[in-house]
């Protein structure tokens, strides 16, 4: 990110010549790059993923005449990815687990407007308007509302036998006629004030200063998880990687949070916006502006934290061991005393829950709710868990995979927008980009195998 | 038929078991009884309900009627959990492996090492998981990887590896060494013969007559869900068990025209 972004604004103007620079760079490159991935003992089907994305980038960003890679986009492409990254992060073991949810469109779109009823005519008849507790009250009934409604449709599928298919394609058409049925139709519309900092904009964003205090404290967890893990492999006596790849890591990893928070923070609110910060925060109007950055926006945060919490979920507890036993050999898990019904009841409940957090941060983010509200999402939601290395056979699949496989997605379609290509045609290359990547992924898988 | 002498109480004892699917009767009064430190062969031709009525002691499968005793009481084994928390160990045919976790997630299925605030021990266990393998298999140490890129052998071991850890006194085998090579074959008995002298009961499920008398005591023979009797594995020869597996009767009872038979 920060090798391209140098590139452009060194020299602007000069795109052709810059291009050819970067493809031989590239070339000359890949080899050794390669040898040195494979040492640091990385998923290589990550690596190609991460890979595509920079090409999708690049492409984006050349194609655009320069508009793609800048802290504007890059900014909107967090805010607008973390819907489906949050949802999609409770896709994967759902997947793993063998099953699928055709319900989570449908679901964002009655907990969304169950949400909004709920802070924009229910609560306040009896708390008023704008109580600093409505969003707590609202957002804990959403993730209630979710949690049940997974556990209904996951009981379903687990006792009952139903195929989860079917049981979610009830689902989809249940919830999105209800979602319809409760408001009769109407645009509920505003939010709650401080609800609405869950979804994103000038002030549900952190700022700069909390933005690099959040990218130091994950430098620092990076270094704490990959020394506590090479310090335990030592005491155990177990085989570990060579000194320089664990530095490395460490290394890479920090520079890419830190790069990733120091290019989000040079998106600066526009004036009209700056004076009114400054105006609140008691700051003079200097000669020639203030540059006060956004920060990363809230929603980010929040996907990014349901990503880390997923995959702590997913790895380090049993229950994310028995979803991934179940997906390889039910039967082997029921032998060995697992009981594979409740795992995969509780794996919807789950999504259920995701699902509620999702609703929550788009009504925020649309400061209204409509009874099409998260139309489609599921095929989004599924297309990114898929894309990011879920296998449908089950068994398969990481939460990162998802949320890396749904910034693809989204970089896909705003890159589309920023070149103007029209909307069915968007559609188009979606659908043929899905096709691709798991077809490119079957491939690999054989020749891994093989 | 106590090769440890009279008066020690058996280590398990199935008695008068019956498991039914729909009409069809799958074990009808079944009974047989296994001692610590023995081999006890059940063998019988496909159908005969030799894997479900060892599936009622593992747990998988539960029996319509009949009691299980161990060490002489009576157990009730309701689940695979039921049967482990007895010492029952089993290494089904199918090995019961999930293809896409490692040997030591797959030793572990369903009785993880946690750490104190319940999270997943990797270490202990990739610890404990290669304690046992350098004892069962020395030469494979890739317990790392995920099962499905493992050989045959490497399967076995990693599934008998599982029965080993968690301390097993009886042990169930259905047909342990049908997907294995030569060599493979012989680790197996070598193994068997070993865990036999460590004092474990074991039940071996075989369609081999060369394991059976390689390694068996006692012989169980079952047809079409009944037992048709248990013999000594010295008092008897192959054609007996063969009569046994395929006529149904004990070596007293077979006349010379069916033995005749057997052999046209």
């Amino acid at each position: 990110m920060a090798v391209t972004e140098e590139a452009t604004t060194t020299s602007e103007g000069t795109l052709d010549i810059d291009e050819a620079r970067v493809v031989g760079l590239f070339s000359r490159l890949w080899v050794p790059l390669r040898k040195g991935v494979g040492s640091l003992e990385l998923d290589s089907r990550l690596f190609g993923m991460i890979a595509g994305l920079l090409v999708i980038w690049i492409g984006f960003h050349f194609a655009s005449g320069g508009t793609f890679l800048t802290s504007r986009n890059l900014w909107n492409l967090t805010v607008q990815t973390s819907v489906v990254a949050i949802m999609a992060a409770g896709m994967v073991l759902i997947i793993v687990s063998r099953n699928i949810d055709l319900s989570v469109g449908s679901m964002l779109g009655f907990i969304g407007m169950f949400m909004a009823l709920l802070q924009a005519e229910i609560l306040p008849r009896y708390i008023g308007f704008d109580q600093w507790y409505t969003w707590l009250i609202v957002l804990a009934a959403g993730l209630l509302l979710g949690a049940i409604i997974g556990l209904i449709q996951g009981a379903v599928v687990a006792y009952a036998a139903v195929p989860s298919f079917i049981v979610t394609l009830g689902g989809l058409l249940i919830w999105r006629g209800l979602a319809w049925v409760m408001a009769s139709g109407r645009t509920i519309a505003p939010m709650d004030s401080t609800f609405q900092l869950l979804g994103g904009g000038a002030k549900g964003s952190v700022g700069g200063t909390i933005s690099w205090i959040i990218g130091i404290a994950a430098c620092v967890g990076i270094v704490l998880l990959l020394a506590s893990r090479r310090r335990t492999r030592l005491k155990f006596g177990f085989r570990v990687r060579p000194l320089w790849s664990d530095v490395a890591l460490t290394v890479i990893g920090c520079a890419v949070v830190l790069v990733s928070v120091w290019f989000l923070n040079r998106y600066f609110m526009p004036e009209g916006l700056a004076r009114i910060y400054a105006a609140e925060n008691g700051l003079e109007w200097p000669e020639g502006g203030l540059q006060i950055p956004f920060g990363i926006a809230n929603p980010v945060l929040i996907a990014i934290g349901t990503a880390i919490v997923m995959t702590f979920i997913a790895t380090r507890r049993r229950f994310g061991r028995y979803v991934f036993s179940i997906g390889g050999n039910p039967e082997a898990a029921a032998l060995g005393g697992i009981k594979t019904k409740r795992t995969v009841a509780f794996t919807f409940m789950l999504m259920g829950v995701l699902v509620g957090l999702a609703a929550a941060v788009q009504v925020a983010r649309l400061n209204s709710a409509t009874s099409g509200l998260g139309t489609l999402q599921e095929l989004y939601v599924i297309a990114a868990a898929v894309i990011g290395g879920t296998s449908l056979a089950g068994g398969i699949g990481t939460v990162f995979g998802a949320v890396l496989g749904a910034l693809v997605m989204q970089s896909l379609q705003s890159g589309m927008v920023l070149v103007g290509i029209e909307t069915a045609l968007q559609d188009v290359v979606v659908g043929v980009v899905l096709v691709l990547a798991v077809a490119a992924d079957v491939v690999y898988r054989r020749r891994q195998t093989a | 038929m106590n090769p440890h002498g009279k008066g020690a109480a058996p280590l398990v004892e199935l008695r008068e078991m019956s498991v039914s699917f729909g009409g069809i009767h799958a074990v009808e009064g079944v009974t047989i009884h296994l001692y610590p430190g023995e081999v006890l062969a059940l063998v019988g031709g496909n159908g005969a309900g030799k894997s479900t009525l060892v599936k009622t002691l593992s747990g998988a499968q539960r029996a319509d009627s009949g009691t299980i005793l161990i060490d002489g009481e009576p157990v009730h084994i309701d689940s695979p959990i039921d049967a482990k928390m007895h010492g029952v160990e089993t290494i089904y045919q199918t090995l019961a492996l999930a293809d896409n976790i490692d040997a030591v997630g797959n030793m572990f299925l369903g009785r993880e090492l946690t750490t104190r605030i319940g999270n997943l021990d990797d270490s202990s266990m990739e610890s404990a998981a290669r304690t046992v393998m350098a004892r069962l298999n020395p030469k494979f140490d890739n317990l790392k990887s995920p099962v499905a890129s493992l050989s045959g052998g490497q399967r076995q071991s990693v599934a008998i590896a599982r029965a080993v850890h968690f301390n097993a006194r009886i042990l169930i085998m259905d047909e342990p060494t049908a997907a294995l090579g030569h060599a493979e074959t012989d680790q197996v008995r070598q193994l068997i013969r070993q865990l036999k002298e460590d004092g474990l009961g074991i039940i071996l499920i075989s369609h081999d007559i060369h394991d059976v008398f390689d390694l068996a005591d006692r012989i169980s023979v079952m047809l079409q869900g009944r037992l048709v009797g248990t013999v000594m594995k010295n008092e008897v020869s192959t054609d007996d068990v063969l009569a046994m597996i395929i006529i149904g009767k004990l070596p007293g009872e077979i006349s010379k025209s069916e033995l005749a038979d057997l052999h046209g």
